[in-house]
């Protein structure tokens, strides 16, 4: 890219390196999750190789959209919010390349390892340790370069997107740390410190987090920003911000056991996790009140702005999934939904509705001004790719809703005699249009996300063009 | 002292920060700093002359946006 879009006084080098690569690896995440859908539905779609088989490739999936996608959106939203809020630039612009470069390495080392078979078993935590090592370096780096800005602001307050963002980062480096603590055995090789029904503890507690920290705090931190630029009107309550943020980071830290109702995990803890995990609702509902009441009064915008409907069905999806997520963390509906494919539809509730979606509208937003345009090149594929996220979306949990409940019925069902009523593998077969259903849901998505790519690429010639014509960049 | 009393303590405390948090945030001596917290998104300064630029063209064109930001927001107070 050429220096006449370079800012004066930002570094917008780094925020549109991570948010393009937010657009490829979300294209990337998204294809290998159609494939995985096509492969439940047409097993032999695994080519009968080890490479390619569900067990390898999900883990991939999972790390591709929510650390490559979702990482990457994060990485360029804070650090844009961060400069613009604080009004100055990155503190270093070597560390801050460092954190890009790296973190692509992070990202190549897990699309090379996870296909080979390389893993810790560990639920979105499955990259093996020398990979968790430079990892917790470029985390690390990325904390320095975060809260050094912060530091270095011209403002006198710090907006509260930067808190959720700071929250984020510190505590995603904690949990990474913390459960990646292994002893290595050989080069690719190693085991986890703890044993045991401790392992899964730490192990949840970790994953838990993940979705708390890395898929809500961080988002969170996305529309305190992007909501109220779009909709040009400030934040609706910010002493409410301050409220359920520190609710949320005080709650969400408990609610971990809740993945591991009925095992080997003391009762206590679950029933603590369980009640934990209810408590969750009222801070969560809390940013998603917050963000919803930003629209009052300019409501009719959403009729013209695509970019902020994504952004406001992202909360609408999130509202809806902080209320399943609780109701799904009671011990008897737990009863019912665990293992079965109501826990995937409530995690693409969350995954589809809430994180692509509003990391989506921030991304229409940010590219245009990275590049030095006022708008994307396409303001109606903006609102193609909506309708095309949102039915997807909707196809897909719907499907997971019927499928999961059927399993869960069908799993639970007994003679009077007390025999099971089904074997297993009749509900997989009854699984199937429910699987064709959430594979059409995905091909919507991966659609949306090619019609993008297109709109980004247009986007991104056409300030090269004006850039030509006329050399001082537009800014906003 | 055993364990489960210090961990009593220790969740007695964050209660009481919490809804001191909650009191302090919700005082109305916060509120001149917090609405100018608000406006942070808005307040870089070339945005803000292109902002004020297409507020005046839109208050033209449509009157249902003619409140000035600083009036939109939580009016709770």
């Amino acid at each position: 890219m050429s220096t006449a879009l370079e800012h004066p006084t930002y570094n917008y080098k780094v925020v549109r390196q991570f948010a393009i690569m937010t657009v490829v690896w979300g294209i990337v995440g998204m294809l290998l999750g159609v494939l995985l859908a096509a492969q439940l539905v047409w097993p032999e779609l695994n080519l009968g190789l080890p490479w390619t088989s569900f067990g390898r490739l999900r883990p991939l999936h999972t790390n591709a959209v929510i650390f490559a996608f979702g990482g990457s959106a994060l990485f360029a939203t804070s650090y844009y919010v961060v400069q613009r809020t604080c009004q100055t630039r990155l503190f270093s612009d070597k560390l801050s390349a460092f954190t890009f470069w790296g973190y692509q390495a992070v990202i190549l080392s897990a699309v090379i390892s996870l296909p080979l078979g390389y893993t810790t078993t560990k639920e979105y935590a499955e990259l093996e340790w020398p990979i968790n090592i430079l990892l917790a370096v470029v985390w690390i780096s990325y904390a320095i370069v975060f809260l050094m800005t912060i530091k270095q602001r011209k403002t006198s307050h710090i907006y509260v997107a930067n808190w959720f963002y700071a929250a984020f980062i510190l505590t995603i480096g904690v949990l990474h740390i913390v459960n990646n603590a292994a002893i290595p055995v050989t080069a690719m090789y190693s085991t986890s410190i703890y044993a045991g029904t401790i392992d899964a503890m730490v192990q949840w507690w970790y994953g838990h987090n993940a979705v708390g920290f890395f898929l809500t705090a961080g988002f969170l931190g996305m529309m305190y920003y992007f909501v109220p630029k779009q909709a040009e009107r400030p934040i609706y309550s910010y002493r409410l911000s301050i409220v359920h943020f520190w609710a949320l980071i005080m709650v969400y830290m408990w609610a971990g056991p809740h993945h591991l109702h009925y095992t080997a995990l003391p009762n206590w803890a679950q029933s603590l996790g369980m009640i934990m995990s209810i408590i969750l609702l009222a801070p969560s509902w809390g940013g998603m009140i917050n963000g919803m009441m930003t629209l009052s009064g300019a409501w009719h915008k959403l009729r013209t702005d695509p970019t902020l409907r994504f952004l406001v069905v992202a909360l609408s999806f999130y509202g809806m999934s902080t209320f399943e997520g609780p109701m799904m963390a009671v011990k008897t509906v737990n009863a019912l939904s665990h293992y079965t494919d109501w826990t995937i539809g409530h995690v693409h509730a969350g995954a589809l509705g809430w994180v692509a979606m509003i990391t989506i509208g921030s991304m229409y937003h940010l590219i245009p001004r990275l590049f030095g345009r006022t708008e994307m090149h396409s303001v109606s594929l903006i609102a193609v790719h909506f309708w095309l996220a949102t039915i997807g979306t909707v196809l897909y949990i719907a499907a997971m809703w019927v499928n999961g409940i059927l399993q869960g019925l069908m799993w639970r069902a007994i003679n009077a005699d007390g025999t099971l009523m089904y074997t297993f593998v009749e509900s997989v077969e009854a699984s199937g249009p429910g699987y064709i259903v959430r594979l059409i849901g995905g091909l919507c998505w991966v659609v949306g996300m090619l019609i993008m790519a297109y709109n980004v690429t247009m986007t991104v010639k056409r300030s090269d063009v004006a850039e030509a014509r006329q050399p001082l960049a537009q800014t906003a | 002292m055993d364990t489960g009393t210090f961990r009593g303590i220790i969740t007695g405390l964050l209660i009481i920060a919490f809804l001191g948090l909650t009191f302090w945030a919700y005082s109305k001596r916060r509120k001149p700093d917090f609405d100018e917290a608000a406006n942070l998104p808005f307040a870089d300064e070339e945005d803000s002359s292109k902002h004020a630029s297409r507020d005046a063209h839109r208050h033209e064109t449509d009157p249902r946006d003619d409140d000035a930001r600083e009036n939109q927001g939580d009016k709770n107070t």
